[in-house]
């Protein structure tokens, strides 16, 4: 698994996070069990740890996005790490220089960490096969491919209303064709031990090789949601879709938008939740997005803690295998 | 030890001190003197990890409960607990942390075992036990139940 590799160091442990792909259930588990240490820093009056103090993350986002830039600045800072988010948009690279010349740039300025999202698939990777050995690399979601911290705040949330993941039924439902989030969510959950995905939504949304990851495929929306414990509402992505795959959003509504009448053929405590931002009216109505079985604020809160964790862990790889004392 | 703790507190006058103990051998004799003191305050622990000044040399620890102080720091007489005293930067980072919540009017340290080998100017006020110990030794609690001490040699 050369992505494994790419992934982490000669001791197994973190050296990127790319994506979920190769990732042992051990592995997960150590980000969910050191991220749950993380949720208290928030609700300390001081709300840093002194980890990461001294250094530098750098936020390289080449599309934009307020939220996941947010969330790992706020994460980076709870670290005591010292932040640069640089807009591509302004940067040099709209200046004629290459993408490799401005990595190489902020090497040179000691950074340690980059954190980059990208519209190409396999952006992350690109870079992380070319920065110096020292630096690491967060991927903060690159085209349709991967998005793999949303994907483990998002198992980080579930495991907090339903702690085995070994007895779960999750329908993620919408556009699942060019959901990144989702494909990472599937791999997370697949690794989890979740026994049973369903993905739920037109045929033009949904992509033929979900069937190969074990996802059960259902267009029917009613039957799909019938006995589930989790329902992940995934956004519209308009701006990925080349044609006409949705004759109108007040349809996509009226077929797989989730209401209070469908949400109410889940299990009675299951959770609902989405990666945001919500478009209400057309993935979810805003009673059922506000409603008492809505996790997905909690969800933005659990980001930063699955975020500090993620980074701590990259970032704290031992240098050899000795063992600390009191 | 949970008497000498009571007496020294006698001496200063605190009358509502808030225990703490350090995840997680401090935590188990935390829970052991707070059971005979009987505080008004509950129990508080801490997990330093993120606190800790060798994070860049070794790395991540594996993580243990999380810090949990459900009483206001500032303004209170802390007791501080922890197993072994030995460097002394456990308690550098545990004070650190208790800082991050607010400012105690004080803190006692009381720990099972003070040890030689001080890599900072910390010294307990209480011990159960003071070990002058060589480098190489090293003192180690199991538990919680029973609670144990053990006197082990590196290499």
């Amino acid at each position: 698994m050369k992505r494994q590799d790419i992934q982490c160091d000669s001791q197994g442990q973190l050296r990127h996070f790319l994506t979920i792909e190769g990732h042992k259930r051990e592995t997960l588990t150590q980000i969910l069990d050191t991220a749950e240490n993380f949720v208290t820093v928030g609700n300390q009056p001081v709300k840093k740890v002194p980890l990461l103090r001294g250094k530098t993350i750098v936020n390289l986002f080449f599309e934009s996005s307020t939220r996941t830039r947010t969330t790992f600045e706020l994460a980076a800072k709870r670290l005591s790490a010292d932040v640069l988010n640089i807009n591509i948009n302004t940067s040099s690279t709209s200046k004629g220089e290459s993408l490799l010349d401005m990595l190489h740039n902020l090497e040179a300025m000691h950074c340690d960490m980059f954190v980059v999202r990208h519209e190409q698939s396999g952006a992350a990777h690109f870079i992380a096969q070319h920065v110096a050995p020292h630096i690491s690399i967060i991927n903060a979601g690159d085209g349709r491919h991967a998005h793999p911290t949303q994907a483990m705040l998002d198992v980080f949330t579930i495991r907090k209303h339903k702690p085995d993941f070994t007895a779960l039924r999750v329908a993620i439902v919408g556009d699942l064709m060019h959901s990144r989030v989702a494909r990472s969510q599937i791999h997370a959950l697949n690794t989890l031990g979740v026994p049973e995905i369903r993905a739920i939504g037109p045929c033009t949304l949904i992509p033929p090789y979900l069937q190969q990851m074990g996802v059960h495929i259902y267009n029917d929306v009613r039957e799909g949601l019938k006995d589930v414990d989790v329902v992940i509402m995934l956004r519209l992505q308009r701006e990925r879709m080349d044609g006409a795959l949705l004759p109108s959003e007040l349809e996509y509504f009226q077929t797989y938008g989730l209401t209070q009448e469908k949400l109410a053929l889940a299990k009675p405590d299951a959770i609902v939740m989405h990666p945001g931002p919500i478009n209400r009216g057309v993935e979810i109505e805003s009673s059922v997005a506000d409603g008492p079985q809505s996790v997905i604020l909690e969800q933005v809160s659990n980001g930063i803690a699955v975020r500090m964790a993620i980074m701590s862990m990259v970032l704290g790889r031992k240098p050899s295998g000795e063992e600390g004392e009191a | 030890m949970a008497s000498d703790l009571q007496s020294l507190l006698n001496s200063r006058h605190i009358t509502d001190p808030a225990i703490i103990g350090i995840h997680t051998g401090g935590a188990w004799i935390a829970e052991q003197i707070h059971r005979q003191l009987r505080p008004e305050q509950p129990l508080g622990t801490l997990n330093i990890t993120f606190y800790r000044d060798d994070f860049t040399r070794i790395g991540l620890h594996p993580q243990v409960e999380p810090s949990n102080l459900p009483f206001s720091v500032d303004d209170r007489h802390i007791v501080l607990i922890d197993d072994v005293l030995h460097t002394g930067r456990t308690i550098r980072a545990a004070m650190n942390e208790i800082f991050d919540y607010g400012r105690p009017a004080s803190i006692i340290l009381a720990t099972l075992v003070e040890r030689s080998g001080r890599e900072l100017p910390i010294c307990a006020d209480v011990a159960g036990e003071r070990l002058s110990l060589e480098a190489h030794q090293h003192v180690k609690l199991t538990g919680p139940d029973p609670l144990e001490l053990l006197i082990q040699e590196s290499k």
